[in-house]
C-alpha cells in the first residue's frame, strides 16, 4: 500500500498551506471596506463622503428667492449673466441664516478685477484705465453695479 | 400545507430574486440624484475668458485649496511668431489675482483656463496601486481621501498636471468637479462665479443640455487629443499653440 514512505511531512506542509491560504482570505475579508467593489475597484462609500461636503457658494437660485428686486434690475442690464456670488463672494451661510449679513463691497477694488484695461482681453469686453476714467472715485459713484450702463438709465 | 413540485419550482426562484433585492439594499441616499443619469464634463469657451481669476478664487474658497496649489488655474498665452512654436505663457499665482495689463503689442493674446479634464479613460486612475482614485459612474474623476496613500503616482501620470499632494494631509487632491455641488443640483463653484460664461458644466447624458448643439456647431477640441484620454473638458476655439 505504502507507495511513498515518510509522507507525514507532506501532510504537515499541506496543512500549513491550507491554514495560510485561509488566513489570507479571512484577513482580506476583514480589512477590505464593505463597499469596495460596489461600482468598481474602489470604495463605493467614497462617493457619498465626497457628495456630503457642505457648499460655500449658495448658488444664484438661492439668492433669487429673496432678492427679487435685484433680479429685476439685474436681468434688464449688462450684468444679467453675472451671478450674485461672482462679486459678493461665498454666501451659503447668509442663505442659511439671513441675519448673517455679508460685508459691503468696495467697488473701487472690485470692478477693476474684470474691467481693468488690458490688450490681452477680448476686444468687445468693456475695459477702462481706472485712474483716467474715474480719477480714483469709486465706480458706484456713477454706475449702479446691478445695471451698470449709464446710457440705459443706470446713472445714479 | 401541501406544496406541489410545480409550485416549489416557481417559489424557489421567486424567493431567490426577492433575497437578491434585499441584499442589494437601498442604492443611494440622495433620492433626487441618480448617478446613472449623468455623464459630466465641462465646456470652456476660451474667447469669452477675460482672465479675471474669479474661477480660481471661487475654487479655492469652495474646496479649501492650500496656498500655492491649484485645482483650476488660468494661463495667458502671448503668441508672436507665425509657427506658434514659442508662446509666452504666464500664470502668476494661477491667475488668482488676475494678470498684469498687456500693452498693445505684436502677436495675439488669449486666456486658457485649465482644470482636470475628467477623462473617461484617465491615465491617473489606472496607475493608482490601492484603488483610491477612480472614475465615478457619472463620469467624474475622484479621490477617496481616506484611502489615498500619497504615493503621487497619479500626480506624475496626469498629462495635464491637474493633481497635487496636499502638504498637510499628504494625500493627492484634485478638482472634484464640485461633486458635493453637482449632486445637489448646483453648478460648480468656478462655473457659478465665471462672470462671462466662459465655463459651463455640461451633462453629456442629458439630451436637453445645450452642449450637444454646441459641439455640432462650433470648433471644439480637447487638450492633448493624441493621448486618447477621453478628456471631457471641451475647449471652444482653442489656439494651436496651446499644449
Amino acid at each position: 500500500m505504502a507507495i511513498f514512505k515518510d509522507t507525514g511531512h507532506l501532510f504537515r506542509f499541506a496543512a500549513l498551506f491550507v491554514v495560510g491560504t485561509t488566513s489570507i482570505f479571512v484577513l482580506r475579508a476583514i480589512v477590505t471596506p464593505k463597499s469596495f467593489g460596489q461600482y468598481g475597484h474602489y470604495r463605493g462609500a467614497a462617493l457619498k463622503d465626497l457628495a456630503d461636503r457642505p457648499v460655500k457658494y449658495a448658488g444664484h437660485q438661492a439668492c433669487e428667492v429673496c432678492h427679487t428686486d435685484i433680479v429685476t434690475t439685474k436681468t434688464a442690464g449688462k450684468h444679467a449673466g453675472v451671478n450674485c456670488e461672482a462679486c459678493h463672494g461665498p454666501l451659503a451661510k447668509h442663505a442659511d441664516d439671513p441675519s448673517n449679513t455679508p460685508a459691503k463691497l468696495d467697488t473701487a477694488v472690485l470692478c477693476v478685477k474684470c474691467h481693468a484695461a488690458s490688450a490681452a482681453k477680448p476686444k468687445g469686453f468693456p475695459q477702462v484705465q481706472a485712474d483716467d476714467h474715474s480719477g480714483g472715485l469709486a465706480c458706484d459713484t456713477c454706475h449702479k453695479p446691478h445695471d451698470p450702463a449709464i446710457a440705459a438709465g443706470g446713472a445714479k | 400545507m401541501n406544496v406541489s413540485r410545480r409550485y416549489f419550482m416557481i417559489l424557489v426562484p421567486a424567493a431567490a430574486v426577492a433575497w437578491e433585492s434585499v441584499l442589494a439594499g437601498t442604492p443611494e441616499d440622495s433620492p433626487n440624484y441618480k448617478m446613472q443619469d449623468h455623464w459630466w464634463g465641462m465646456l470652456i469657451d476660451t474667447p469669452k475668458c477675460i482672465g479675471c481669476g474669479n474661477c480660481v478664487r471661487a475654487c479655492e474658497a469652495e474646496n479649501d485649496v492650500p496656498e500655492g496649489f491649484f485645482r483650476t488655474w488660468v494661463e495667458r498665452y502671448h503668441v508672436t511668431d507665425e509657427n506658434m512654436e514659442n508662446p509666452e505663457v504666464i500664470s502668476p499665482e494661477g491667475g488668482k489675482h488676475g494678470f498684469p495689463a498687456a500693452k498693445e503689442d505684436e502677436g495675439k493674446y488669449f486666456f486658457v483656463p485649465k482644470m482636470c479634464n475628467h477623462c473617461a479613460d484617465s491615465p491617473c486612475t489606472q496607475v493608482c496601486p490601492v484603488g483610491a482614485t477612480f472614475v465615478s459612474p457619472d463620469g467624474v474623476v475622484l479621490i477617496d481621501q481616506s484611502y489615498c496613500l500619497g504615493c503621487a503616482y497619479c500626480v506624475q501620470a496626469c498629462p495635464y498636471g491637474c493633481r497635487y499632494i496636499n502638504p498637510e494631509k499628504h494625500s493627492a487632491e484634485k478638482c472634484t468637479l464640485c461633486y458635493h455641488r453637482i449632486t445637489k443640483g448646483l453648478t460648480t463653484a468656478c462655473c457659478e462665479n465665471c462672470p462671462t460664461g466662459a465655463r459651463q458644466l455640461v451633462d453629456l447624458k442629458n439630451p436637453k443640455d445645450p452642449i450637444h448643439a454646441f459641439l455640432k456647431t462650433h470648433s471644439v477640441q480637447v487638450l492633448k487629443p493624441q493621448m486618447a484620454t477621453g478628456a471631457k473638458a471641451f475647449y471652444n476655439e482653442l489656439d494651436g499653440s496651446v499644449r
